[in-house]
């Protein structure tokens, strides 16, 4: 390639731009033979070499002889045509080394994985969220309880079996406290509710999601640790309408505006009336299916209007802490509570409720 | 317990629905059909009654309910029996007047024991109730018919008048289940002048009862304390369908009307003869405690405020209150206030106390699901949770960065917590769930640790984790709570062209903390190499100082730890105080408009001996305090194992220096001059430029 260096006949942007492209020409006619690296090397030292490469000896020249005035334009031009020769030498570089004559787009995207949100997480976060919607604040507290905030304010009756170590988790050496005094873990985040009430005057719209904890034999459904959303509504003329409006606005909320709400009668300490929530199926449309056992329906929640030895503990103890009483005879409210397992379970198909606490990474990297 | 639809019907004669039908309308009252089977003559419906109900867990007290939800008229049970005839009939008398309420007895002479037949042979054998002889299932047959237990006696065994008592200590009884007894004081018997005939409330005695060659026969029905029959039932392991009722409240007048309803079956299946008069002893301190409780006051305006707007759109009507409440068997009392009633309490609902039990009752016959479905007035404001957006920042923050969130145990075993946590004391648990947990965990890291190892395990090849949670401290009088971050990593090291792949994934876990930290408006940020807990690999980790105070420390886990968990390959570990972060505001970012005058880059090639570290390189350069120094920032770092191309004990480093003026383009002197002082600062820390 040792071609002449071409003569410039002038200096004006009409005669540049004639003589550039005629030198781009031959750089593009040079670029499409470049599939082997020899060739590349060879065009690279024709044309970019250090001594001897065209694109200096060209413009060594040219620049000689040019007029002050027209050095800017010339050497504008040259830097240009030196990104069309690298252009070029990349480009041949591709050619060669892809299999095949342009991207296999097939092939998988490269991907930098987001962690997970835990599915507990999220299902709280998700239930969370419509109670917010709805003017609700979120409230938490302590996994550690006392008996008073976890039982007896609840209205558990003092030989309630609930009680019983049997059923609930104690911290040792409680024996010799009072009654009331006894830390426990929270069978449920109910206890939110009466720190809440006890802090706190009336209007209370409280969603409380958590840890709790239950002296329970695991198997695939069951587990000792869990979590719970709970909420509470307590104002002045708060009704059993309220309750079963806002939990049917809930539930289409999270499940889709088909689903259909039947609340039972039930019995809670802390409520009354109290009553068990189903759902229609979100699988079958509520024509039955397995996941229903047939029926149509799923068993969701528990809930109820709160019960008025609830408000009368509460202002008992605001009294015994200097607080004015604030939940008299003209306020109600109502609670329900859902546990979180469950629903994730449901939403998400999984049948061992072991998974979500073992931190097993091929469980979890599939909610991502 | 098991209801035959055709028993039911008995009751109901105007009940018009299907049996299926009635299953689910009861069910939507909270008295629960779980199954419906067909049986000859109607359905066999499957129960499941919750058991402040005792008084609906039979065939007369289901028929109530539905006479209330369908409105419709409920036979009188004792409609069939003969008028009542009490006086002096068999001598009752009641020692222990604290543990027995009532007690009613009555002669039926000349009985014919045999088999049942007819109805009751019927029914049992539909309900699976085991027939034993035509006086005994009688009074099984009215104990499946009202729910009150009754017993029969063979009169020519008892030894002069019936005396209720408590058995004397160590006092023998046979009973009816064979069994011998040894009774305490603690035990109420139904004695006769000489001796024990029954355990009260639990089951008939041996001796006195009635076999085939029964004549003549004695009808109890009584009223027995909760509390009495609770302790003798636990006491002596007998759970009975007597004791079953009586523990959880029997019906204080149904006495009466069980006694008649036996006596009237004996001698129409029997052919027995009442002889005298029903003996009815009454204590009336119980009576006044049960049959008649003190009215309750109720008012319609307070139902209707509680209850709120029905389908109809309009409210639960006193109407309809006074309709519902009567078919229960409550009275109810006009009291002065418009709207508002007295009401007389049924004797068998002892689950019934307050008004609010009433307005229970109300909601429930009428039926929730007619309930409007109201969404209450907003009146109040929303406080947020203090920390609410600090929490969901680290979470966000770390998913980001590709880490995982886990959830563990509450709870861990003590050799672990205090290998992690040797400095903070573990609460015990007072009842553990296994030997695994017998303490509140008082750190995530043993958590953290178990679960990457076990991810190791089943050939997870990389795994990043971190633990939002609660730890507890402290001592079994006093728990302090606090939340915690750990964060957990092993594999896929990153090796860059300034730190080796054996120290990749140490920076990875550093570079994630100060990007978490980075959210965070912190006054300063320090990273220290002494003092690392026992944890972490000598000289492979770092504590993290917040603002001089201690927020955590992380690194590569100590071989010793290592070996134990089994772990193959590097874990790096770190837990930090989760309760400075969500204490801290977050860093609300500064905007400066990027400048208009181009940027000068600078690279500078320098070796320097291994014990000068970046951090003095770094502030060696900052203290200069050059004005248009917009970064400094180490490209490459590369150390010659063999001292060729870098000597032993030395490294080279490719520094790049980034220099821009807001308000003017930087002048080649300039920048030449601030190179110059850069140079010459890094010189005095002993590094040599590179030709
Ligand atoms: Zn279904």
């Amino acid at each position: 390639m040792s071609e002449q260096i071409p003569q410039l006949s002038g200096h004006d942007d009409a005669t540049l731009d004639q003589a550039f492209a005629a030198l781009q020409k031959q750089v593009r006619a040079g670029a499409a033979a470049l599939s082997t690296d020899e060739a590349r090397e060879n065009f690279r030292l024709a044309w970019l070499g250090r001594k001897q490469g065209r694109l200096k000896l060209i413009s060594d020249a040219w620049l000689k002889t040019a007029p002050v005035e027209a050095k800017k334009a010339l050497g504008q031009r040259f830097n240009q045509l030196k990104t069309a020769i690298e252009a070029a030498l990349e480009s041949g570089h591709q050619a060669s080394t892809s299999a095949g004559p342009g991207l296999d787009i097939t092939l998988p995207g490269i991907r930098r994985a987001a962690g997970v949100e835990h599915p507990l997480t999220r299902t709280m976060r998700e239930v969370v969220a419509v109670f917010e919607a709805l003017g609700y604040s979120v409230g938490i507290g302590p996994e550690v309880e006392t008996d008073f905030y976890n039982f007896e304010a609840l209205n558990f009756p003092p030989n309630h079996p609930a009680r019983d170590t049997q059923d609930t988790l104690v911290i040792a050496d409680q024996e010799k406290k009072p009654g009331r005094e006894r830390l426990l873990m929270r069978t449920h985040t109910s206890p939110v509710q009466i720190r809440s009430m006890i802090a706190q005057e009336p209007p209370l719209r409280l969603v409380i999601p958590g840890k709790v904890h239950r002296n329970d034999e695991s198997d695939a459904t069951h587990s000792p640790i869990f979590h719970q959303v709970e909420g509470l509504c307590v104002d002045t003329n708060i009704t059993f309408s309220d309750l079963k409006g806002t939990l049917d606005h809930a539930m289409k909320s999270l499940f889709g505006s088909a689903v259909k709400t039947r609340f039972f009668p039930s019995f809670f300490p802390f409520t009354e009336p109290s009553a068990d929530v189903q759902i229609s199926c979100i699988f079958c449309g509520g024509k039955g299916c397995r996941k229903c056992k047939h029926s149509g329906w799923i068993e969701l929640l528990g809930c109820g209007m709160v019960d008025p030895a609830v408000f009368a503990a509460v202002d008992q103890r605001r009294i015994e802490l200097g607080r004015e009483p604030a939940y008299g005879s003209n306020i109600s409210g109502f609670a329900f509570g859902m546990g979180v397992e469950r629903i994730a379970m449901m939403l998400y198909g999984i049948s061992d409720i072991g998974l979500f606490y073992s931190g097993d990474l091929r469980f979890l990297e599939q909610f991502a | 317990m098991n209801i035959l639809t055709h028993w039911l019907r008995e009751y109901l004669p105007a009940l018009e629905v299907s049996d299926r039908q009635l299953a689910e309308d009861l069910t939507l009252r909270g008295i629960a059909v779980e199954g419906v089977h067909e049986v000859a003559g109607g359905h066999l419906f499957e129960m499941d009654i919750t058991t402040n109900r005792v008084d609906a867990m039979n065939h007369y007290g289901v028929a109530r309910e539905a006479a209330a939800i369908y409105n419709i008229p409920l036979r009188k049970l004792d409609d069939e029996c003969a008028p009542a005839n009490v006086g002096a009939g068999y001598p009752v008398r009641i020692e222990a007047a604290d543990l027995c309420g009532r007690f009613t007895a009555q002669i039926v002479r000349n009985v014919t024991i045999a088999p049942s037949t007819g109805i009751i042979a019927e029914r049992f054998a539909q309900l699976g109730q085991k027939p034993i002889s035509n006086a005994v299932d009688i009074t099984n047959y009215t104990w499946l018919a009202m729910g009150h237990p009754t017993h029969v006696f063979d009169l020519d065994t008892l030894e002069g008048s019936i005396v209720v008592r408590r058995a004397r200590e160590g006092e023998k009884l046979r009973l009816l289940d064979g069994s011998e007894k040894t009774l305490t004081a603690d035990d109420l018997v139904v004695a006769d002048e000489k001796k024990a005939l029954a355990l009260a409330g639990v089951m008939g005695g041996w001796d006195s009862r009635v076999t085939d060659t029964t004549k003549n026969i004695l009808v109890e029905a009584a009223w027995f304390d909760p509390a009495a029959i609770r302790r003798s039932s636990r006491c002596h392991g007998l759970h009975t369908d007597a004791s079953h009722r009586f523990e959880r409240g029997a019906d204080f007048a149904a006495a009466p009307v069980a006694n008649r309803y036996v006596t009237h079956k004996l001698v129409e299946l029997c052919s027995g003869t009442p002889d005298g008069p029903m003996t009815d002893v009454v204590i009336p301190e119980v009576e006044a405690k049960t049959a008649n409780r003190p009215r309750i006051a109720l008012s319609s305006p307070t139902v209707q405020r509680l209850l709120g707007t029905t389908l109809d759109g309009g409210e639960i009507s006193p109407v309809l209150i006074e309709q519902y409440l009567e078919a229960l068997g409550c009275s109810l009392h006009p009291a002065s206030e418009v709207g508002c009633y007295e009401v007389k309490l049924p004797s068998w609902r002892l689950d019934l106390e307050r008004e609010i039990d009433l307005i229970e009752e109300v909601a429930r016959v009428y039926g929730y699901n007619r309930f409007a479905d109201t969404l209450p007035g907003f009146s109040g404001g929303v406080d947020s949770l203090p920390h609410r957006a600090q929490e969901e920042t680290i979470r966000n923050t770390l998913r980001a960065m590709g880490w995982n969130e886990v959830i563990g145990s509450t709870f861990a075993s003590e050799e672990d917590a205090m290998l992690f946590a040797a400095q903070r004391t573990a609460v015990p648990m007072g009842n553990p769930l296994n030997a695994e947990a017998g303490v509140l965990r008082p750190t995530l890291l043993s958590g953290a640790a178990s679960m990457l190892a076990a991810n190791m395990h089943r050939d997870v090849r990389t795994a990043r984790i971190f633990e939002l949670g609660a730890v507890f401290t402290g001592d079994t009088q006093q728990v302090q709570e606090a939340q915690s971050l750990s964060m957990g990593a092993y594999g896929s090291p990153a090796a860059s062209a300034i730190v080796s792949a054996k120290d990749g994934l140490f920076f990875e876990v550093k570079g994630t903390i100060e990007a978490l930290l980075a959210q965070f408006e912190l006054k300063s940020v320090e990273f220290r190499a002494d003092s690392l807990p026992p944890w972490i690999a000598p000289g492979r980790g770092a504590r993290v100082l917040v603002e001089s105070k201690e927020l955590g420390a992380f690194g590569e886990l100590d071989a010793a730890y290592a070996d134990r968990l089994k772990a193959r390959e590097t874990i790096v570990l770190g837990e930090m105080d989760a309760a400075v972060l969500l204490a801290s505001p977050l860093r609300v970012p500064l905007v400066r408009e990027p400048s208009r005058f181009q940027a000068v880059e600078r690279d500078l090639s320098f070796f320097f001996a291994d014990t000068v570290t970046w951090d003095q390189i770094n502030s060696a350069v900052h203290n200069l305090h050059i004005a248009e120094l917009t970064s400094v920032e180490p490209r490459e770092i590369y150390r010659d194992a063999k001292g060729k191309a870098v000597a032993i004990g030395e490294y080279s480093l490719l520094l790049r220096v980034v220099l821009q003026a807001r308000d003017r383009t930087l002048r080649e002197e300039e920048v030449a001059a601030s190179i110059e002082r850069i140079i010459t600062a890094l010189k005095e820390l002993g590094g040599r430029q590179r030709a």
